[in-house]
């Protein structure tokens, strides 16, 4: 109930959040949710699945890319998204065949590499991606009823994309795969031993979070107007990585607080001037050493504190045999 | 003749210069709880880990229910109804009893991509709830497995290894760390699972008192070689067995 009501106001809070503000904001907003869809697919990968990616953002680039290149050649945005979805879930795929066999640090740097990779091909392949000088006018999609050439259209489009694809998640981790993603990400030899196809839900752990940055490129190519090598860097992964562990892995609503937390909370802080990238860092130091859990992590413990200790059964009931 | 439920052939497996497993064989008849028994690093674990396709065996072969399963891999030795305990404490921790036991079936129910479609708990409460109830878990329920006690967290993982109905289960010292009241309430459990439900267990255990009053037929290795073999009493007496154990 008190849920539901938290919900409820979160929704209202998104509906009105553009109106009466200027572009520059408006367009933040739209970043701090494209992001935050990128970040609800590495969420999954890492937070659910325990899977460490460090290449969301070549996903993201992907995405973009693909989308940009189709919408320039004449396509609407509704049938480019998909493809670019799927191209992202493919490609997703065959990243994860590296973690079948190694985990951890190495699988990082397996992710890493093929980041960077995916840098070099976009900035060297001129023909098709413009090279370092990227791709540019592609044109916000228009349906018609809403035409999003204008903001805070753009933005509502945006927020109707995050909301399904939020959903979407949340069916797929309350399924019966989100407890199979936390099994891998617990105790995979044990949950390979109670008939779990690991190597199945890891690549699928993989697929379905880099389609995610897929889905999240495909809405920064129209948000940006503007595709560059350089927005899919590394620097780039890293970020949605802190996204991810900032507002605490494994939680559903991690990623929109961890988003709004590196995308918003700088501006925020724009106030003390030269400061506030360090204050900003400074925050996010503490915050990693005092509740490694993150933001949502720190919530609950704050809980804890203030709430009378719910007993537990057996200390009830005294110990049984 | 009935078929066994699994026939161990010539399993080895070496790791570098040592022989861990050196050439077991042995069948399991349906319904029967065989105890397996040796000194530490005699390779009883090996040999649950060659079986279970989790370790591949130098040379051998094993069939479950007359079928070959040599070369599968653990999730498919589980679905063909071979459920398993680990010699370490093997639950998830941050999961609730509930969830763990859940897990331990839900992927024996339909198709992967079924699942994504099912009912969050892919219909399997009650079962679940039917089984931690069995093994006297039903306060436990809601809490997260690795909040219990060590003993605790053992019953759930010898649960766990019974919730997709198995014909037969391997337990790697289901008695390691549990206090004598709980040993008395496993071992009771443990008889009236296989009264209720004919299933065939293979038990490797160190406490002789629990090994020798569960099961009904024991096999001894030594080195990684079969050294006895038969009920309790006899191998109990077995001079063999007692050098064995003495000799280190
Ligand atoms: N992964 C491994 N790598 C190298 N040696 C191993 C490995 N696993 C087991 N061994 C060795 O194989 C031998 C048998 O080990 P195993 O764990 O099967 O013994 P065990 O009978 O289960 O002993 P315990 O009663 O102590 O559990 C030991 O000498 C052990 O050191
Ligand atoms: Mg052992």
């Amino acid at each position: 109930m008190k849920r539901l009501l938290l919900l409820g106001l979160g929704l209202v809070a998104l509906l009105v959040a553009p109106l009466g503000q200027g572009t520059y904001v408006t367009y933040l907003l739209c970043s701090w949710l494209t992001f935050g869809i990128a970040a609800m697919g590495l969420n999954l990968t890492l937070g659910y699945a325990g899977q460490i990616s460090l290449a969301q953002a070549s996903f993201m680039g992907i995405g973009a890319y693909v989308t940009a290149l189709l919408t320039l050649a004449g396509w609407p945005w509704l049938a480019a998204m998909p493809l670019a979805v799927a191209a992202c879930f493919l490609v997703g795929l065959a990243l994860g065949f590296p973690a079948l066999r190694v985990q951890g640090h190495f699988l990082a740097f397996v992710t890493l590499a093929f980041n960077t990779l995916f840098f070099l091909v976009a900035r060297n392949e001129d023909g098709l991606t413009g090279g370092p000088y990227g791709l540019s006018g592609m044109p916000r999609p228009d349906f018609g009823l809403l035409d999003t050439a204008q903001q805070p259209a753009f933005y509502y489009f945006t927020l109707a994309v995050f909301l399904a694809a939020a959903v979407l998640l949340w069916g797929i981790v309350r399924s019966p795969w989100g407890r199979a993603f936390k099994g891998l990400r617990e105790n995979p030899i044990r949950a390979e031993s109670l008939g779990l196809d690991t190597r199945r839900i890891t690549l699928m752990a993989f697929a379905i979070g880099s389609a995610y940055g897929g889905l999240a490129g495909a809405l920064f190519s129209p948000l940006v107007q503007y595709v560059e090598p350089g927005s899919f860097a590394f620097a780039q992964s890293l970020r949605i990585l802190l996204m991810v562990v900032v507002g605490g892995a494994g939680f559903f609503f991690a990623p929109m607080l961890g988003a709004a937390m590196v995308i918003l909370l700088p501006e925020v802080l724009r106030f003390t001037e030269g400061y506030y990238l360090m204050i900003y860092a400074g925050a996010v130091i503490v915050l990693m050493v005092v509740c490694p859990e993150g933001l949502i992590g720190l919530g609950g413990r704050l809980r804890d504190r203030f709430q009378a200790p719910r007993p537990r059964g057996d200390l009830q009931e005294g110990a049984r045999p | 003749m009935t078929v066994p439920v699994l026939a161990v052939r010539d399993i080895a497996k070496g790791f570098g210069a040592i022989r861990a497993v050196d050439g077991v064989s042995f069948e399991v008849r349906p319904g029967e709880i065989l105890g397996l028994i040796g000194p530490n690093g005699s390779g009883k674990s090996t040999l649950f880990n060659c079986i279970l396709g989790q370790l591949t065996p130098d040379r051998g072969s094993v069939e479950v229910n007359g079928r070959s399963v040599s070369g599968r891999r653990p999730f498919e030795l589980s679905r063909l109804g071979v459920g398993r305990t680990f010699q370490q404490l093997s639950v998830f921790p941050k999961m609730s009893v509930l969830d763990n036991v859940i897990l331990a079936g839900q992927e024996h129910r339909g198709s992967l991509l079924g699942r994504l479609f099912a009912a969050p708990d892919a219909g399997l409460t009650a079962e679940a709830e039917r089984l931690i109830a069995f093994f006297r878990l039903g306060h436990l329920r809601d809490e997260m497995a690795g909040a219990l006690s060590y003993g605790q967290q053992k019953l759930v993982d010898a649960a766990m290894a019974f919730m997709a109905g198995p014909s037969l289960v391997l337990l790697d010292e289901p008695a390691g760390g549990v206090n004598l009241t709980m040993l008395a309430g496993l071992k009771e459990r443990l008889i009236a699972y296989n009264r209720e439900h004919g299933t065939t267990f293979v038990v490797i255990e160190h406490n002789m008192e629990f090994v020798m009053s569960l099961c009904t037929r024991i096999i001894v290795l030594a080195e990684g070689r079969i050294i006895a073999e038969g009920p309790p009493e006899a191998v109990r007496a077995d001079p063999r067995v007692i050098d064995a154990y003495l000799g280190g």
